[in-house]
This record gives structure tokens, C-alpha cells and sequence, in this order.
């Protein structure tokens, strides 16, 4: 039977053969997050209305026998930095409180138009800035897996609403791992595309020379559904690339790695990883091996500089993109009384509309880029990057695809390093690398880490518009993981229906 | 010595328009001198001979014929204004200040 515990190519089977409707589908995931949103927090705006006559529609264009894309009719959250049209769109932030898009994204244009039905707009650190959520303006997301430890960041609502059964499927973005780390933080599958796979067009920049839109689902089939939907070229977005999609879905579908070449990267393993998730990824490279997969060797020396590099880059790139939050146009304004100058109120209105973090951020990127301190930062840390994309073009000459564990650790604690901006960026130091070089990257859940039991995510990256490469290990690696497993990772999680 | 005073941090904040209480100055001139001293280990490999990148992709311009597309009204465009009158942006005052 088809349910919210369904797979989204179940689902999509389903209403396909009309055993289910669009409609029944979709009341099915609002119950659920009516039921369990208190706990999680993982919705800021759920469009209970809009959500329920898109399905209508998609329910009536089947009825009428018309050709249907892949996902018609299934659910979807997305998160709160995509603009969709005349719906709340905050990116976490007091500053945008209220604001509602004239226009869609060009990825929400694109759900519209496959017919998957949009629930509503997920919690995110205000401006994708965190790695926990707790950067919202809106209250921290909670983890499905334990409702003290935080889902991961940025795109932490959408990771925490499909790994709690709100929606089988969200869309998040990824600057430096706000998909892959809040995947693996909650035990499901996160991509971030090559960089230009997926139209930027209607998502608000935080660093636009790293910032990508990706999908996030309970299977590697789901995910590689979602990608097909939302990537291809799109002429609103200058950095979009004008070449054919990477054939994703049919990759998830090989279950097959036999002759490829796995890059076991050497500065991403053993000390300063948990050993829970060690222990985790040491299974999976012998499954891959029992696949028929070789696994080598590679070392990229200057990975260690990468997170230095992007915490120069992103908040010089951000110091600029957020300079259009002036109180001018759209969002908040502050102090207007009529005997202030214009930027008094863009001061007054930036101090209370900004959060400390991205306040932080916006200082730190104003300094690397002043006059004096440029070379010394932004421009080492351009350099840094051209360091990172030779370690990956050479370690590609060795290998088919690269793995690592996505994060040093499972979920932490909520609290546990919101005083400490430094240990929280550690957080990212596997994820950051694939971000400078634009190639992509999955996060697969394989498994719990033994000393807490929380889910532990490897990370499988491929070479520039190669995507299909790192479906094709995820899904054969999934395969073999359900038949160990006997179950799926998520019938593991405590049940949040339970008071 | 700290790589970054209380005073740069004010200048810093002025120029990005953020009015910083007293408070807010004491403890992001901590903050950031414990970031910079955190970020700044990329000079140990940013050698002369390296050269920088910007971005991954290595892109040109990108044209487009010159014809008018449909676009947002003038009142799509004004929706989320915070204040208008006569059809347009209505905004603080801009010239005068000192």
C-alpha cells in the first residue's frame, strides 16, 4: 500500500495506475506535518491550500488521460532560499520577514510545470549561513533522529521534513555542503549537482561562484528523479551550462561497479573522524570491493587549505550579494520617521534585520576584499582554490569517483558549537573541497556509528558534469547495504507520531 | 598583536551599512581575530607562481538578442515595498545628509 512511508518512484507508481490520487497523497503529508511539525520545526510556510489544488490539478490532467513527467502529483518541500510566487520566502531571515516573490525560481517554475506538488518552504540558517540550523531567524530544526541534536545545515528543514516523512522529497542548496551534510546528519540521500547543473535564477545568492540547488530523498532512484526534473540549462542564469543533463536515473538503475576505480582520498580518513564513522565507511569500501569495484589510493595535499579558502571566499562573495538587502525595494525597513537620511535606515535596518552570523560574515568579507588585505586573503585564498581543483583533476586521473565520509562526526548536540564559530565550520572540512572545484557530490547513508547510533553518510564525488558516475556507485552501494540490512536506515529512527 | 582592532571592526561595519552597538563591536573584533587567524594558513601555499580562481567555470559574456520579454508590472515590481507613493519607491531622504 502506498503511503507517506513510500519511496517517491513508489508513490509516483501509484498515482500513475490510479491507485492513489494526487489528492489523497498529498492530505496524507500535511497530516503528517500537522501531526509531527511541533517536534521537527522543519517547515517556516506550509501552503496547505495552494499544495492541495496543484494536486487537484495534476489529479485532473491524469483523469483527462494526459502525458504525465515521472514525479506528477508527488510531494515536495522546498527550502525557504528558492523564491516561489506569491508564497513567504524569508532565506531564515528577520530581513525578509513577510516578503513574497512576484516570480518563481526557475527549479520551483520547473516543479510546477512537472506537477510536483509543493507542500511548503523549509527552516535553513538565515542566508545558508551555518551548518545547523540554528542560524534561523525562525528557531532551530529539530533531527528526526533525536530531537536534542540538530538535522545539519544549511538545508536542514528540508533534510529533517524527508527524513521525518513530511515529504519524500526537498530540494536544498549547497555552498560548502548545506545538502550533503544535513543528508548524512539525518540518514538520507543529498546531492549537490556540478556546479551550473541547476538553475540559480530566483535563489538568494549567498556566494554565487559556489552556490548550488540540489535534491534530497530516501533512495538514490528518488534523488536522481528530482535532479532529472530540476537540472538543464536555463538562460536566466549565466553560469548555467548549455550541455545535455547527466543521464542520472538510468546510473541509479546499473547496480552495477564492476571495473570502476574508487579514490579512497588519504587527508579525509582515519584521525579526526569519528570512529563510528570510520568504521562505517570501512564496511562500504569492502561491499564496493565485493561489487567488483578497485579502490585506490589518493592523496590531495592541499584539502586542508580548502577550509581556510572558503571562509575567505564565501563571505567576500556574500559581503557583496547581501549589499541588496538596502530596506529600498523589498523586506525589511527600520527607522524610517521621516527625519532620517536613507542610510541611517539602511544602517538601523540592517543591525535588526541581519543575524550574528551573517553579520560576522559580512565584516569578515568586507575586510579580505579592502584595499591592503586583498592579496593577503581573497587573493590567497583564489589561489587555495586553483590548489583544491589540481589535487581533484589529478586524483581523477587515478580514479573513477572519489569517497570520503561526509562529516567528521554524527549529529551534534543543538548548542554544543553555536558559541564556537570555528569548531562549527570544521564541520564542513570533507564537503568544501568539491564546492571550490564545482565537480558534485552525494551523501549515501551506510549505516549507524556504534557509539550513538546515529547515521553516518559517505560522500561520492565525480568529475565535473560526470553526476551519473557517483548514482551509479550510490546505488549499487544502497542495494547492497538493503540486502545487509534487511531494512531501510530510516525504520531505525524513534517514531515521532508517538507523544 | 590582534589582526583586527575594535576601531577596524566599527570602519568595517560602517562601510557595510550595519549600525553595531558598543556590545556587538566588542565581541566581533574577538570573533573575527579568531577567524583570521584561523583562515589566514592560506598564504602558506598562495605562492607567486599559482595563479587564482575566481570560479569554476572558465565563462565568457553571454548575449542575447536585444528584444523587449515580458517582465513584472509596476505593481509586481513595487509588492514588497516598503513604502511607495505615485507608482514608485518611496525612499528616505538622499541628499542633504552630511
Amino acid at each position: 500500500m502506498t503511503n507517506i512511508y513510500s519511496t517517491a518512484a513508489e508513490m509516483a507508481a501509484a498515482l500513475d495506475k490510479k491507485e492513489i490520487t494526487s489528492v489523497e497523497l498529498t492530505k496524507a503529508h500535511l497530516d503528517r506535518i500537522s501531526a509531527v511539525d511541533g517536534k521537527l520545526n522543519a517547515f517556516l510556510h506550509v501552503d496547505n491550500q495552494g499544495a492541495l489544488e496543484q494536486a487537484a490539478a495534476v489529479d485532473a490532467r491524469r483523469a483527462k488521460g494526459e502525458s504525465l513527467s515521472p514525479l506528477a502529483g508527488v510531494p515536495i518541500a522546498v527550502k525557504d532560499i528558492l523564491a516561489q510566487k506569491g508564497i513567504p520566502t524569508t532565506a531564515g531571515s528577520k530581513i525578509l520577514e513577510g516578503w513574497r516573490p512576484p516570480y518563481d525560481s526557475t527549479v520551483v517554475a520547473k516543479l510546477k510545470a512537472a506537477g510536483v506538488v509543493i507542500l511548503g518552504k523549509t527552516n535553513m540558517d538565515e542566508f545558508a549561513m551555518g551548518s545547523s540550523t540554528e542560524n534561523s531567524a525562525y528557531g532551530t530544526t529539530q533531527n528526526p533522529w533525536d530531537l536534542t541534536r540538530t538535522p545539519g545545515g544549511s538545508s536542514g528543514g528540508s533534510a529533517a521534513a524527508v527524513a521525518g516523512f513530511e515529504a519524500p522529497l526537498a530540494i536544498g542548496t549547497d555552498t560548502g555542503g548545506s545538502i550533503r551534510q544535513p543528508a548524512a546528519l539525518t540518514g538520507i540521500v543529498g546531492v549537490k549537482p556540478t556546479y551550473g547543473g541547476v538553475s540559480r535564477y530566483g535563489v538568494i545568492a549567498y556566494s554565487s561562484s559556489l552556490d548550488q540547488v540540489g535534491p534530497f530523498a530516501r533512495t538514490v532512484l528518488d534523488t536522481a528523479l528530482l535532479h532529472e526534473a530540476i537540472a538543464g540549462h536555463d538562460e536566466r542564469d549565466s553560469t548555467s551550462i548549455d550541455a545535455p543533463v547527466p543521464q542520472v536515473v538510468a546510473a541509479a538503475k546499473r547496480l552495477d561497479v564492476k571495473g570502476m576505480k574508487i579514490g579512497v582520498i588519504k587527508e579525509l580518513s582515519g584521525s579526526g573522524f569519528q570512529a563510528g564513522v570510520s568504521a562505517r565507511i570501512n564496511e562500504s569500501i569492502e561491499l564496493l570491493v565485493a561489487a567488483g569495484a578497485e579502490i585506490v589510493e589518493v592523496s590531495c595535499p592541499n584539502f586542508e587549505y580548502a577550509l581556510a579558502a572558503y571562509y575567505l571566499i564565501a563571505p567576500s562573495e556574500a559581503s557583496s550579494n547581501l549589499a541588496r538587502f538596502d530596506s529600498m525595494r523589498y523586506g525589511l525597513r527600520v527607522g524610517d520617521d521621516g527625519s532620517k537620511g536613507a542610510e541611517e535606515v539602511m544602517s538601523a535596518t540592517r543591525e535588526a534585520g541581519f543575524g550574528k552570523e551573517v553579520k560576522r560574515r559580512i565584516i569578515l568579507g568586507t575586510y579580505a576584499l579592502s584595499s591592503g588585505y586583498y592579496d593577503a586573503y581573497y587573493g590567497s585564498a583564489q589561489k587555495v582554490r586553483t590548489l583544491v581543483k589540481r589535487d581533484f583533476e589529478n586524483a581523477f586521473t587515478k580514479a573513477d569517483v572519489l569517497i570520503s565520509p561526509v562529516t567528521p562526526t554524527t549529529a551534534f548536540k543543538i548548542g554544543e558549537k553555536s558559541n564556537d564559530p570555528v569548531a562549527m565550520y570544521l564541520s564542513d572540512i570533507a564537503t568544501i573541497p568539491v564546492n571550490m572545484a564545482g565537480i558534485g557530490g552525494m551523501s549515501l547513508p551506510v549505516g549507524l556509528a556504534d557509539e550513538d547510533g546515529l547515521p553516518v553518510g559517505l560522500q561520492i564525488m565525480a568529475p565535473f558534469m560526470q553526476d551519473d558516475r557517483f548514482y551509479r556507485v550510490g546505488g549499487t552501494l544502497e542495494a547492497a547495504l538493503l540486502s545487509k540490512w534487511g531494512k531501510p536506515i530510516l525504520s531505525n529512527a524513534p517514531d515521532l507520531a508517538v507523544k | 598583536m590582534a589582526a583586527i582592532s575594535r576601531d577596524d571592526v566599527a570602519h568595517l561595519a560602517k562601510l557595510a551599512r550595519i549600525e553595531m552597538t558598543p556590545d556587538e563591536l566588542d565581541h566581533m573584533a574577538t570573533e573575527l581575530d579568531q577567524i583570521l587567524g584561523a583562515v589566514k594558513r592560506v598564504q602558506e601555499v598562495a605562492t607567486a607562481d599559482i595563479p587564482p580562481t575566481s570560479h569554476p567555470l572558465s565563462m565568457s559574456n553571454i548575449f542575447r538578442a536585444d528584444v523587449v520579454k515580458p517582465s513584472l508590472t509596476n505593481k509586481e515590481a513595487l509588492s514588497g515595498a516598503p513604502a511607495q507613493a505615485e507608482d514608485r519607491f518611496k525612499v528616505p531622504q538622499i541628499l542633504g545628509e552630511e
